[in-house]
């Protein structure tokens, strides 16, 4: 066994409390070598036996609101258009022409140059969902592979910013991290915080993403969670959408249980996203659950709690028209975007 | 409001359709008893669900008669095959009736319909199938090429798991090819009566099942019948004495199942949150009503106090409530004497000096509830880490060294179950092997499968249940001989005249 050239690392303000002042990336790794074991079967258990919670009558109409309360709204693709984004964002802010009633949606998720025409469409319906406004999400660092420079992922992130995006959701260096490199995962995330600086000071909101389903095993999330929360995050975000799987409910109660245990140790609230995959009311309602019986429902607010989802806001509008009326309706009561 | 106080998802009972009182099933037959019938009431609310019979001696010869009557006539001359195609029909009326039992299981014994039906009923459906399965391959049981059956088996159980332990005594017992009688526990027949009902259904033939219900006098006479071939007890451990005293020398086979006082150690390596739940399931699963029950949690004392407080934490999220809420996670207590015990032995914890905790809960002002408890600051001397409490109270204790944790383990007149928390597969099969336990789970516990055996050592009972070994309780191995005396109403009689046939 060789020593390791102590490595310095960014001085993220975090790390900096926990693992000491001289900050570098053999502590780093001796952090996250260290964590407790995830027993697999025993996590998966767990969450399963969350998801058999019963939601019904006033909690379940609770929990529908909950749900577009706190989504973000997104649309991801290559052939997404002024257009599309301008729709997207009509629909945020009224996501059931129906029924007035029908709360707005936590922010809209866009790729950096549709930022521009997002902010433009939600007008004076932009600002923060704590406040019943919406917020504009981008994704950014080369997402959703991450494989470009540094300077390429700051300047992408920079120009979101300056565009008016409230919140960035980058994605770690999964690569890296695979082969060991936590510290140069750390370091970019520190750069990538420091690049939502805007001109007054104040920081647009970083959403780290793990990609979990690359990183495959749910020892490697637990520390990846551990790395992004010390680097500085304000978000833990499972998937881009883009891999397969994207988030499940064990990996989002594992990463839940150490935003707990943050929470334990220091007495700061560390938000969560899962994303991809939760399509159904009925699945977004045992994530709720796991939050709640993890965390507490205390965070069960747009601050610290999102769905990142494109079909869901859809299923939850016909289940609660369904709980208004009595009846189901169908696809074509609810708009397609 | 908050969403934490979940609204009420009651299980709706229309699904149960109960008579107003039962009979004695003998002989294929619902039939009137001649002890004093008493009610059956739901612990939850102590009301009354049906009018149950009572069996006295006489209602007790009838049934073993009914048996031994089935057993020469049909059942002992029934192809293994055969009495597969029972055993698997039963096993699909279960799953089809699965909902009404949960929800009768559930009514009758106090136990959250999360459990039933999620653990108790299918359990009980793979139980019959998995033995459905051995009754053609005998043989292969490793207990000779021809292994008989004993005859008619008298079954006690208890009311913890009252289906799914009727379906661990019957489902061997008949695969095997063995008639039973069996009587349930005196606050828990409702299932075993609906199974009855589920034996007619499957047009199982008369006698080969019979059940009687009744309390402890009915039992004694069951298992002290002259014409019984097998005695098979799972309850406490001084009933579990008086029966190995009463069936010595009689030659009747005997297996029991008795009390525990398991060890759930976890080290300072564990995978800690699901240990805690692993210590959750262990010990707060059916109200701790579990003989296997995690009731000594033996904790690495580095860890002691941050495992301690996370599982309060998580203790504190537990609903105790109507055991008919799909939210449920505590029911109740199963009767009013159980609960005494208790809180019995709960007040002594609190006089011998150890630290008593609760969650912040709600007990509901009818019926039987006892919020689930933890003590800390135990030691090995105290009651509460010796005596079985049959109830949700966890005593903690601590240990330095893997040799400390065995020491303490097995330093209890008990020998049931064990859990082996640790990230280290060598430390864990290290300590497995020096358990004195019938059971020892690593990184899970209270987990049940019909083909793993389960029982006791010391004063936790013998013989096994479940798996190989728990056919080869109800099967005499090839190499006996039948007493030349034998007599005409001998249980091997009716097998014997059929291999002569067939020379």
């Amino acid at each position: 066994m060789t020593i390791d050239h102590p490595v310095a690392l960014a001085p993220a303000e975090r790390a900096v409390r926990l693992l000491g002042g001289d900050l570098t990336e053999k502590a780093l790794r001796l952090h996250l070598d260290g964590l407790a074991g995830v027993d697999a079967v025993g996590l998966e258990a767990r969450a399963a036996n969350l998801a058999t919670r019963s939601i019904k009558t006033s909690s379940k109409a609770w929990a529908l609101d909950t749900i577009i309360r706190t989504c973000d709204l997104t649309t991801l693709e290559g052939a997404d258009t002024p257009g599309k984004v301008r729709s997207l964002v009509a629909k945020a802010v009224m996501p059931d022409p129906s029924d007035p009633s029908c709360p707005r949606v936590a922010a809209v998720c866009v790729y950096g140059d549709m930022v521009p025409y997002a902010v433009e469409a939600l007008g004076a319906h932009h600002g923060d969902p704590d406040q019943g406004l919406v917020s504009v999400a981008a994704v950014a660092t080369a997402f959703p592979s991450g494989r470009a420079s540094l300077d390429i992922k700051l300047a992408d992130t920079r120009e979101a910013v300056a565009a008016g995006a409230d919140e960035i959701d980058m994605v770690i260096d999964r690569g890296a991290f695979l082969s060991g490199r936590f510290g140069l995962v750390f370091d970019q995330i520190v750069a990538v915080k420091e690049a939502c600086r805007r001109t007054d000071g104040s920081y647009a909101h970083l959403k780290v993403i793990l990609e979990t389903g690359e990183l495959q095993t749910y020892d490697n999330v637990r520390r990846a969670s551990w790395l992004s929360i010390l680097a500085g995050a304000d978000f833990i975000k499972t998937s881009t959408g883009k891999v397969s799987p994207a988030a499940t409910l064990p990996v989002t109660l594992l990463m839940l249980e150490v935003i707990r245990d943050w929470n334990r140790l220091t007495g700061e609230r560390i938000g969560m996203k899962p994303a991809g995959g939760i399509r159904s009311s009925k699945d977004a309602v045992r994530y709720l659950v796991t939050v709640a019986e993890t965390v507490g429902e205390q965070w069960l607010v747009p601050h610290l709690w999102r769905f990142g989802a494109s079909s869901l806001v859809n299923d939850v509008l016909l289940q609660r028209q369904k709980m208004t009326t009595g009846h189901y309706s169908g696809p074509d009561y609810v708009t397609v975007d | 409001m908050s969403f934490l106080e979940y609204a009420p998802a009651p299980e709706s009972t229309a699904i149960l359709n109960l008579r107003d009182s039962y009979g004695l099933f003998i002989d294929g037959e619902f039939v009137d008893g001649h002890g004093a019938a008493f009610a059956t009431i739901s612990p939850s609310t102590e009301k009354r669900i049906a009018e149950v019979a009572c069996a006295d001696a006489s209602d007790v010869d009838r049934a073993v008669a009914a048996a031994r009557r089935a057993y020469d006539r049909t059942w002992s001359r029934m192809s293994g095959g055969d009495r597969g195609k029972y055993l698997f029909r039963i096993a699909r009326l279960v799953q089809e009736r699965a909902r009404e039992l949960a929800v009768a299981e559930s009514l009758d014994n106090g136990k959250p319909i999360k459990e039933t039906r999620d653990v108790d009923i299918p359990l009980v459906a793979a139980w019959f199938f998995y033995y459905a399965g051995w009754a053609d391959k005998l043989e292969y049981a490793g207990l000779g090429s021809a292994p008989r059956a004993l005859g008619v088996a008298a079954q006690v159980i208890p009311w913890n798991f009252p289906l799914l332990m009727l379906a661990w005594k019957i489902a061997p017992a008949l695969a095997a090819g063995n008639t039973v009688v069996l009587k349930p526990a005196e606050t828990t027949p409702l299932t075993a009566l609906l199974f009855a009902e589920i034996c007619q259904q499957a047009d199982l033939p008369a006698g080969v099942v019979n059940i009687i219900t009744g309390a402890g006098e009915t039992g004694r006479a069951l298992v002290s019948h002259d014409d019984v071939n097998k005695v098979a007890f799972t309850g406490s451990t001084p009933v579990g004495r008086e029966i190995a005293r009463a069936v010595a020398g009689t030659g009747k086979k005997l297996t029991l199942e008795l009390g525990g006082k398991g060890a759930n150690i976890v080290f300072d390596d564990a995978a800690m949150d699901q240990a805690v739940e692993g210590i959750v399931s262990g010990i707060f699963f059916n109200q701790g009503h579990v003989c296997c029950a995690g009731s000594r949690l033996l904790v690495q004392e580095n860890i002691h106090d941050e495992l301690v407080d996370r599982l309060k934490t998580r203790l504190s999220t537990l609903r105790l409530g109507d055991p008919l809420d799909k939210n449920t996670d505590i029911g109740a207590i199963n009767s009013r004497e159980q609960l005494d015990r208790i809180r019995a032995l709960s007040e002594i914890g609190e006089q011998e000096g150890a630290e008593r905790w609760s969650p912040a809960c709600e007990i509901p002002s009818n019926g039987f509830w006892f919020a689930p408890t933890i003590f800390t600051n135990v030691s090995t001397s105290h009651r509460i880490a010796r005596d079985e409490i049959f109830g949700p109270v966890l005593s903690v204790l601590t240990f330095r060294t893997p040799e400390e944790a065995v020491a303490k383990a097995n330093n209890t007149p008990y020998g049931l179950s064990a859990g082996i928390w640790t990230e280290k597969a060598s430390r864990m099969l290290a300590l497995a092997d020096r358990l004195r336990a019938g059971v020892v789970w690593a990184n899970t516990f209270n987990k049940f499968d019909p083909a793993s055996p389960f029982g006791g050592y010391k004063e936790s009972g013998y013989g096994r249940e479940g798996g190989r070994h728990g056919l080869a309780a109800y099967l005499e191995a090839s190499g006996w001989q039948a007493p030349i005396e034998s007599s005409a109403a001998s249980p091997r009689s009716g097998r014997k005249a059929r291999k002569a046939v067939a020379k």
